[in-house]
């Protein structure tokens, strides 16, 4: 359990939410804005940080949305992600999802949640970066939209006070083509290792990946070399792997050379499946 | 808005159908305001990281695990813990199929179990696994426990309530 005298505030709209973390920051009180929670408790009973108040924005009624908005689909920053498995719209990010924690866990764990983490893998930010998706924040000046591109450099880069209210992707990308992989240390609910997410759109294969660098990513620069059909896929690989971000991770859970060798292991077994998917 | 500037808040909590007064400091897990505040020591604590399973109790039907989940975030929504379910066919099924041992992650699994029964009368065998493995059993009562769900989906044991 978190220690200390923390306050608790459950505003009702966006505007509320933005205020009372100002009133609060101003008082000295290190406001946290908290969804499903389950990091802030974990992290807040090792030590690891110590907010003086918490701000849930779960009763704010576009966190909750998760609805079709002209060409988009709106998926808001509070749902659960068992929630959203069980609607099932989109079905990379369903299964994407049903691989993150523990099916009660999920229950509790947001979407929003999970891809403004702490953690290394953060894996449901994937389906995301391939889409293309547009980003809805709250903060000072009001609500924002942003391409995920221009917002997310390994983490959402948002400035202080800014919370995440909803993720927005076009409805194009919801039925594509899709395949994603979480290869595990060992048995089937062990450590995660890598996991990687491929759609195909206009022939062509997006590649995002998590728990390969410190932070999950898309690079256009290994995706060219993956699409690079004049070479062999082993080639094609190589060169890929040439391109990724560094930190390669080198932990306990595998080192730099283990990973790097089951990610061309399943980079191969996902071109071979999908170069063959319409 | 709960008053925040106070060290303890009184709420109402509805817990297995009765409202109970209870006053809690904001940041109080769940789990704790049963044990300490209430009494129900049917949820365990066991990793309170949210990995074993042992506190799990139900919120509006939905199983969550209650070490990782604050009391005030379940202010104006149903709670049940295992002492509020009395004579149901999944205990029943846990004594006839033994499956426990030292007993500790008992209630966590009987309430996941719960869940999963009214949200899928009758889950496959693949659902049950994917539910189930958000529990830990150290003494690895595993298949006693599918054997004690898989009886409730087929109607073999029964109860006095659902
Ligand atoms: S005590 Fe809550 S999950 Fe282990
Ligand atoms: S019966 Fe002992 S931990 Fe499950």
């Amino acid at each position: 359990m978190l220690a200390g005298n923390i306050e608790y505030y459950q505003p009702s709209t966006v505007n509320e939410a933005v205020e009372q973390f100002f009133i609060l920051k101003k008082e000295n009180k290190l406001p946290m804005y908290y969804a499903g929670g389950t990091e802030i408790l974990t992290l807040g009973r090792l030590n690891i940080i110590h907010p003086g108040a918490i701000i849930d924005i779960k009763a704010i009624k576009e966190t909750l949305s998760h609805e079709s908005y002209q060409e988009h689909f709106i998926f808001g920053a509070s749902l659960p992600l068992t929630y959203i498995e069980e609607k099932n719209i989109f079905p990379l990010l369903t299964q994407t999802s049903m691989e993150i924690a523990d099916h009660t866990a999920r229950n509790k764990i947001t979407i929003g949640g999970n891809v403004c983490g702490n953690i290394f893998y953060r894996e449901a930010v994937l389906p995301f970066l391939l889409c293309d998706s547009t980003v809805v924040v709250a903060g000072k000046e009001g609500q924002k939209t942003h391409p995920i591109q221009d917002i997310f450099n390994k983490t959402f880069q948002f400035e202080e006070g800014q919370f995440l209210i909803q993720l927005l992707i076009e409805k194009k990308y919801l039925t594509l083509p899709f395949i994603t992989i979480k290869k595990r240390q060992q048995w089937e609910t062990g450590y995660p290792l890598i996991t990687v997410a491929c759609i195909k759109i206009e022939n062509q294969l997006r590649f995002a990946f998590s728990g390969l660098c410190p932070f999950p990513f898309r690079s256009q620069k290994v995706e060219t070399e993956l699409n690079n059909t004049l070479l062999p896929k082993e080639e094609r690989i190589n060169h890929a792997i040439e391109q990724l971000p560094t930190p390669v991770l080198n932990d306990v859970e595998g080192s730099k050379e283990y990973r790097l060798f089951v990610l061309r292991n399943t980079l191969k077994e996902m071109i071979v499946e999908m170069e063959e998917k319409e | 808005m709960p008053n925040p500037s106070a060290k303890k808040i009184s709420v109402s909590l509805n817990i297995n159908g009765e409202m109970r007064q209870v006053e809690i400091r904001p940041i109080d897990t769940l789990l704790y305001v049963l044990r300490h505040h209430l009494s129900l020591t049917g949820a365990k604590p066991g990793c309170l990281n949210g990995d074993c399973g042992a506190c799990s109790v139900m919120v509006n039907d939905n199983v969550y695990k209650s070490c990782i989940m604050l009391a005030i975030e379940s202010v104006g929504s149903a709670i049940t813990t295992v002492e509020g379910l009395k004579d149901s066919p999944i205990q029943n099924a846990f004594v006839k199929h033994f499956a426990f041992q030292c007993g500790y992650c008992t209630p966590g699994f009987i309430m996941n179990c719960q869940a999963l029964l009214l949200k899928h009368p009758h889950p496959t065998y693949e659902v049950v696994k994917e539910w189930l493995s958000s529990n830990i059993c150290r003494c690895t009562c595993y298949q006693e426990i599918e054997e004690a769900i898989f009886s409730v989906v087929e109607g073999r044991v029964g109860g006095t309530s659902e």
